[in-house]
């Protein structure tokens, strides 16, 4: 047992390890969390916090590593199991049944488990409104599909409090609430420690640490950093410790003033989607790659989707080297040379259990048949080692399943199936997404290349550092609007934020 | 366009592994080929009529129209399509064929028409699939009760008698080019050309990619939709032509014929490799499901075990498989 196991710490955590496929998420995670304190945990997507509160509460198992509860070593193997424990655990996206009260589903755990045959909807309703009595102000007998989202949030609190929980972590759960709904739930954070319960508290949002929060521990590329007290660090300091690391010579050199050029590739006035954006214009030019970020739901996959056709009904106008484009579908969008590389690889980007070989030519298959209409294997497989060599693929052979490849290399499958209609425009949708270090600095060299050879590039990604280190000028969406653009040295991770966030990080500007 | 990556495997040889999905599928084919090959050693031995040349012709004949049938399923389910109605659509065919000849018109004329009006179904059940959005499942639930219901209702539910139906006409069903039934040669003529159209043709390439992950072959700019409507309504089509060459070879329309039909030519198709998820299955295999399940029964029939039983080895056969499959697929996820 580490020497730190003492009697103040309720959860403490040694060398916890794990690992998916070639991806280290986490390097030997050290965390403590007191009695009644309010520690945060603060990091970039990708940091590894989610990956260690997903260990905490037994969905994923660590590869090694010890996890002490009240000082006793626990392996936990189930979420079922880490709510005996005593650990509750609010997830970031709301996992609470719409179509039935709110009062069923706090107690859906409890009924799950109860040898009773019949339900005493009395008895939970009123055991739902003591508990709901402390959150806020809302009915038990209510469909959860009819509240808002901050209320919901609220119940999937109150549903981990009745399960008697010591430990309460919570992943982001301000990301949906309004700042009023926000304040509401500090304060019953601070109540709730108040009464000797244990909060982990995840988020990026440093004025959210340092007004609520005791102490704050900070993660980076899955390992642990530091641990700090609230009371005697600054935002500067966490910020520092978060992104603080070394991008300078992972990404390749940017566009040079001399190929810089006049030339537009893509030309976006005014598009207008109802409900998802509007008033979206932008110029691409030759040579350049476009970055565009945005917090989630902004609205940066929407308007690339909408350009391509994928989905929604816009108003404006597309202009493919100054000639205005109608175009009715994705497969005249592909045709016009405008694809879109899906953010959800193996959703919807890949056909994983088909091969190599016939994913990359999926986009026109029509190009490796004979007379556009009989698939020669032969040709099709020469495209997949072509595409594949360019993109440096490692690969047995273009008949393997796809899903055999590991992350990155998949990745390389859904870009080489892009490049093989020879695109003008390629809009690429979080492009490194669980890809290895590695394969995540061949595909921006990849990108580079390609813009370099005169294909429009524009990028997608929630991970600033990435933008800020592969693109010429990053547009910064915010609901549904581009609130601005930068480039240059005005290209920095605190003035993005500042944008997609309005001055909610400004105070951190140092 | 250039590009300035470096290409260090470009010369790496295509041979070295195991060839991936469509290794396993071989492998499949060939269990299958083998079962039968082993089916037939023991039954030579078990019956001295069942290496005769009249047995061999009646399990034939019996899987060569229904095999017919398997085709349509097959690309429907790699689509990730399904459809319940094919023994009744398949019976309506005969019986519209039969009474559009007893009424006067031309055996082919009538035929084609039958044809035409089970192609036409499909098409209404794609369109329920397609455009309102309802399940394959249902929607051919549907389809199934209400085309066996118009067999009934067109023949008053007794077997309609097509005496006078001319010779050429029956010469589809019942007769021999050489010792070759035409039956068995439409079978294999539908088999090879949708067998080949499957694995080399474009069009039904964008079977599978619809199949294998919907959303991602709408991201490819494919009109899934429509790939979608197209499988619903070949598979109709072609319970319409078995439906015709039914009538030729029994010379009379059965408003209760395929009843069970269904779950016979899926069974086939899943045990020759088709997932109902979609994506996967080829003619070739199917087929070789078929030939399975056909000498299965003719085997228990010559041993004289009770038609009662047949069902229930027939049912276990179709469990055993597709627990194979699923621990296959296990292992290659």
């Amino acid at each position: 047992m580490p020497a730190s196991t003492t009697d103040d710490n309720i959860l403490t955590i040694a060398g916890l390890t794990k690992s998916f496929g070639a991806i280290q998420a986490l390097r030997g995670v050290d965390f403590e969390l007191r009695r009644g304190e309010i520690h945060a945990i603060a990091g970039e997507n990708g940091a590894g916090k989610s990956t260690l509160m997903n260990i905490v509460d037994g969905i994923l198992r660590p590869d090694s590593g010890k996890i002490y509860l009240d000082g006793n070593e626990v392996r936990i193997t189930s979420p079922a199991m880490a709510q005996r424990l005593g650990i509750g655990f609010v997830h970031q996206e709301i996992a609470l049944c719409p179509d039935v009260s709110v009062a069923e589903n706090i107690f859906m755990g409890v009924t799950a488990s109860s040898p009773a045959l019949l339900m005493d909807y009395r008895a939970i309703e009123s055991r739902a409104g003591e508990i709901l009595g402390q959150l806020g102000d809302i009915d038990p007998a209510a469909l959860v599909g009819t509240l808002s989202i901050s209320q919901q949030q609220l119940v999937e609190i109150a549903k981990a409090l009745t399960l008697d929980c010591r430990v309460l972590i919570l992943d982001e759960p301000t990301a949906a609430l309004t700042e009023r709904e926000a304040q509401t739930l500090f304060g019953i954070m601070r109540e709730l420690a108040a009464r000797g319960i244990s909060i982990i508290y995840i988020t990026h949002r440093m004025a959210e640490i340092f007004a609520n929060c005791d102490r704050v521990t900070v993660l980076r590329d899955g390992r642990y950093i530091k641990t700090m007290n609230v009371a005697e660090t600054t935002p500067a300091e966490v910020v520092s410790a978060m992104v603080g690391r070394v991008i300078d010579d992972l990404y390749p050199p940017k566009m040079s003033d001399e190929e810089k050029s006049d030339e537009i590739i893509l030309e976006v006035r005014d598009l207008t989607d109802r409900n998802r954006f509007s008033g979206v214009s932008f110029q691409l030019c030759k040579g350049e790659v476009i970055g565009l970020a945005g917090l989630i739901g902004a609205g940066r996959s929407e308007i690339a989707r909408a350009i391509c056709r994928l989905e929604g009904e816009i108003t404006g106008e597309v202009l493919l080297h100054g000639t205005p484009l109608d175009l009715g579908s994705y497969a005249e969008s592909i045709a016009r040379g405008i694809v879109y590389l899906s953010e959800d690889r193996k959703g919807d980007g890949l056909f994983l259990d088909m091969s190599i070989a016939t994913n990359i030519s999926a986009l026109r298959v029509e190009q490796v048949a004979r007379f556009g209409v009989l698939i020669d294997e032969r040709r099709e497989a020469e495209l997949a080692r072509t595409l594949g060599a360019r993109l440096n693929l490692k690969y047995g052979n273009t008949d393997q399943p796809v899903s055999a490849l590991s992350g990155g290399n998949q990745q390389k499958v859904a870009i080489a199936k892009m490049l093989s209609v020879n695109p003008q425009v390629i809009f690429l949708d979080e492009p490194t997404r669980g890809v290895d270090v590695g394969a995540k600095a061949e595909i921006h060299g990849i990108l580079r290349d390609l813009a370099r050879a005169g294909v429009g590039i524009i990028v997608i990604s929630s991970e600033l550092p990435e933008l800020i280190g592969l693109c010429d000028r990053v547009l910064v969406v915010r609901e549904g609007r581009i609130a601005g653009t930068v480039s240059g040295s005005e290209m920095t991770e605190d003035r993005i934020m500042y944008l997609a966030s309005i001055g909610e990080e400004e105070r951190l500007v140092s | 366009m250039t590009m300035t990556i470096a290409t260090p495997n470009q010369d790496r040889p295509a041979k070295s592994q195991p060839r991936g999905l469509r290794g396993l599928l071989r492998m499949r084919e060939t269990g299958l080929i083998l079962i039968i090959l082993a089916l037939f050693v023991v039954m030579s031995f078990a019956s001295e009529f069942f290496l005769t040349w009249a047995n061999m012709r009646a399990m034939v004949m019996a899987f060569a129209v229904e095999g017919i049938v398997v085709v349509g399923m097959t690309i429907l389910l790699i689509s990730g399509g399904i459809d319940l109605s094919v023994g009744s659509v398949t019976a309506l065919a005969m019986v519209i064929a039969g009474l559009l000849f007893l009424n006067g018109l031309d055996p082919w004329t009538a035929s084609l028409l039958a044809v035409a009006a089970c192609t036409a179904i499909g098409a209404g059940m794609g369109f329920f699939v397609t455009k309102v959005g309802l399940h394959h499942f249902i929607v051919s639930l549907a389809v199934m009760v209400i085309a066996r219901g118009l067999c009934l209702l067109g023949t008053g539910g007794r077997p309609l008698g097509l005496y006078t139906l001319p010779p050429e006409f029956k010469f589809i069903g019942t007769g021999t080019v050489g010792v070759i039934p035409v039956v068995v040669i439409i079978f294999v003529t539908v088999v090879v050309a949708f067998d080949f159209m499957l694995r080399r043709t474009t069009m039904f390439r964008k079977v599978f990619y619809t199949g294998s992950n919907e959303k991602a072959a709408a991201y490819s700019g494919i009109r899934t939709k429509k790939v979608v409507f197209l499988t619903t309504t070949l598979c109709s089509a072609l319970c319409g032509l078995a439906g015709v060459i039914y009538m030729a070879r029994f010379g009379s329309a059965q408003p209760t014929f395929g009843v069970g039909m269904e779950l016979n030519v899926i069974a086939a198709a899943v045990i020759g490799g088709a997932s109902l998820k979609g994506g996967s299955g080829t003619i070739f295999g199917a087929i070789l499901g078929t030939v399975l399940l056909s000498v299965v029964s003719s085997s228990l029939a010559l041993l004289d075990v009770s038609v009662y039983w047949q069902d229930i080895i027939r049912g276990s056969i179709l469990l055993t498989a597709v627990t194979v499959d699923h621990y296959l697929n296990k292992r290659r996820g």
